[in-house]
């Protein structure tokens, strides 16, 4: 595919030795807005990490389309609230992509910092001392850093909670906005009526992905109840995945789901 | 007029060993404290004194094979404390174990070794001497060697000083946009050795962490920006070196612990009178704006 922002082949990332993500393939379109959903443990955020590479691969690869920039929200921040700076320092963070270590900040930097904040609806907190910020508000400031680094590809990893409905709708707002600029976004969300809504394409990960597609098929009642019927817990003497060495692709992925046949996995269904 | 310039002035400017002390601890504050500021913020108040003991083989070494020079058991002290700086890191990035829990592994260890290494030759006033320092002995080339530290330390601040405070701020932020964070921590580490390093004739190997973070603990009570932050840091060190060396002229004390002392002295105003201090949170809060 040409247009692929994100390619993914026979990729697997975990912890240990147990798979989080096991072998997934596929492809996320240059310009799609995915939400990648799931029950807990069931690969989501690892997904991201991988991504994002923050995680290495224990088996295949994630290839980035050459040239693309990613944004990466992450769902439990290494923030340290108790450092001292302001809501203008941490946002200004942003500007790294286009900045770097040792660039100045211009006025129109200043400025796009300015009216990012504007943008989550915090205009004027630029002086506020982040440990005075409320969850939401925190939430959003990180939301306007994603907005100033101005990436190709944007993941955010169950950026709304915490967050009142209103921001909700100011938040998804501002994701749509983005799709709208042709950018690749990729959201962690929870919330089914929410990904009903404002979500052309759904990932439905339990380990593997259960449906891939459009929203409307992939949260059809029989995929969540294969995703639900996911086995989360490790199990540590779970036969090892030997790779078959002949049979790489697509079909090679759902064949491997054989560490979970005395359990509910999502092929038993 | 005469009394004042006899007790604040005159030490300086009659004695040239007076004036050596004070020009190496002002300079040792100017690079140091504002380390002690990140070291601080990073929560690693406690490493930069591990790191502190963790000089001491490698000083011990120099001691044991050139006396007491300040060249050899500087650089033997950098050798010590780079190796467990590196060893201790490492093992924090890439085990699972804390930082905190590898440094006290590495830093004890080192310790032993330095202790072991001092006691087979060397009498115990020889160990007080590494230990302890002498400020008032600050010869040239200590003079000179503090001072390419200092400058080591600023430029090194000045470059890294995004990268700094990112990795402080959020180090998973800085991990998806760049690759320094690793590279950045390191670096910071080697300044902290660094500093001690050039701490440790004047001041000793236990007490020169002490200008590192006595002031930088202070001025955490004063503000909330990193920027003044170290600034106040580098003045309450400039501070506590003058009334220190004053001190320990006017009543013969040793002159290190004088001037952490002196630094001690602040930390404890600040802790009550500082605006992030407990008597004004306790006192003023029963005062509020409407939004």
């Amino acid at each position: 595919m040409t247009n692929a922002c994100l390619t993914f082949r026979d990729l697997t990332l975990g912890y240990g030795s147990h798979p989080a993500i096991h072998h997934l393939d596929g492809t996320i379109r240059k310009g799609s807005l995915t939400a990648v959903v799931g029950a807990n443990g069931s690969g989501k955020s690892t997904l991201m990490k991988g991504i994002v590479g923050v995680l290495k691969p224990m088996a295949g690869s994630v290839i980035r389309a050459p040239g693309v920039r990613a944004a990466y929200l992450p769902q439990q921040s290494e923030l340290d609230r108790s450092f001292p700076a302001r809501v203008v320092d941490l946002v200004s963070l942003g500007l790294w992509p286009k900045r770097g270590m040792l660039g100045r900040y211009t006025k129109e930097d200043r400025e796009s910092v300015s009216q990012a904040l504007m943008a989550v609806g915090l205009g004027g907190f630029e002086k506020r001392p982040i440990d005075t910020l409320s969850g939401g508000q925190l939430q959003r400031t990180l939301f306007a850093r994603v907005l100033l680094q101005d990436a190709d590809l944007i993941l955010l990893d169950e950026p709304f909670n915490a967050v009142d409905a209103k921001t909700v709708g100011d938040l998804v707002q501002l994701i749509k906005r983005w799709h709208g600029e042709e950018r690749t976004i990729m959201v962690v969300v929870h919330d089914l009526d929410l990904v009903r809504q404002n979500f052309p394409e759904t990932l439905l990960l339990a380990r593997q992905p259960v449906a891939w597609g459009e929203t409307k098929e992939t949260l059809q009642p029989e995929n969540l109840l294969r995703a639900r019927r996911f086995h989360e817990a490790w199990e540590e003497n779970a036969p090892w995945c030997e790779p078959e060495g002949h049979d790489h692709g697509h079909v090679h992925g759902h064949d491997h789901a054989h560490d979970h046949h005395h359990g509910a996995g999502p092929r038993a269904a | 007029m005469d009394a004042l310039y006899g007790f604040f002035i005159a030490p300086f400017a009659d004695f040239g060993f007076m004036q050596r002390a004070l020009i190496g601890s002002l300079m040792l504050s100017l690079g140091a404290c504002p380390v002690g500021v990140f070291l601080m913020l990073r929560r690693m108040s406690l490493s930069g004194d591990a790191m502190a003991h963790a000089i001491l083989p490698g000083a011990a070494a120099g001691f044991l094979f050139y006396g007491l020079e300040i060249l050899p058991m500087t650089i033997g002290g950098l050798i010590a404390g780079i190796i467990v700086a590196l060893g201790a890191g490492a093992v924090s990035r890439f085990t699972i174990q804390r930082e905190d829990a590898s440094m006290a592994a590495f830093y004890l260890i080192s310790l032993a070794i330095g202790v072991l290494m001092v006691s087979i030759r060397g009498s115990s006033v020889d160990l007080m001497h590494v230990l302890f320092g002498t400020v008032l002995a600050l010869n040239n080339e200590a003079l000179a060697l503090i001072g390419g530290i200092v400058a080591v330390t600023l430029v090194s601040l000045a470059i890294f000083w995004r990268a700094l405070v990112a990795e402080c701020l959020d180090p998973l932020f800085l991990r998806s946009v760049s690759r320094l964070g690793s590279p950045v921590h390191f670096i910071f580490l080697g300044l902290v050795v660094l500093n001690l390093v050039g701490g440790f004739q004047a001041l000793g190997t236990l007490l020169s962490v002490g200008l590192m973070m006595l002031p930088a603990a202070a001025a955490r009570f004063w503000t909330v920006r990193v920027e003044p932050m170290c600034v106040l840091a580098v003045l309450i060190g400039f501070a506590s070196c003058i009334a220190g060396l004053l001190l320990s002229y006017h009543a013969s004390l040793p002159s290190g612990p004088a001037i952490i002392l002196s630094a001690g002295v602040v930390y404890f105003a600040s802790i009550l009178f500082g605006t992030r201090g407990v008597l004004r949170a306790r006192i003023v809060h029963h005062r509020h704006r409407t939004a």
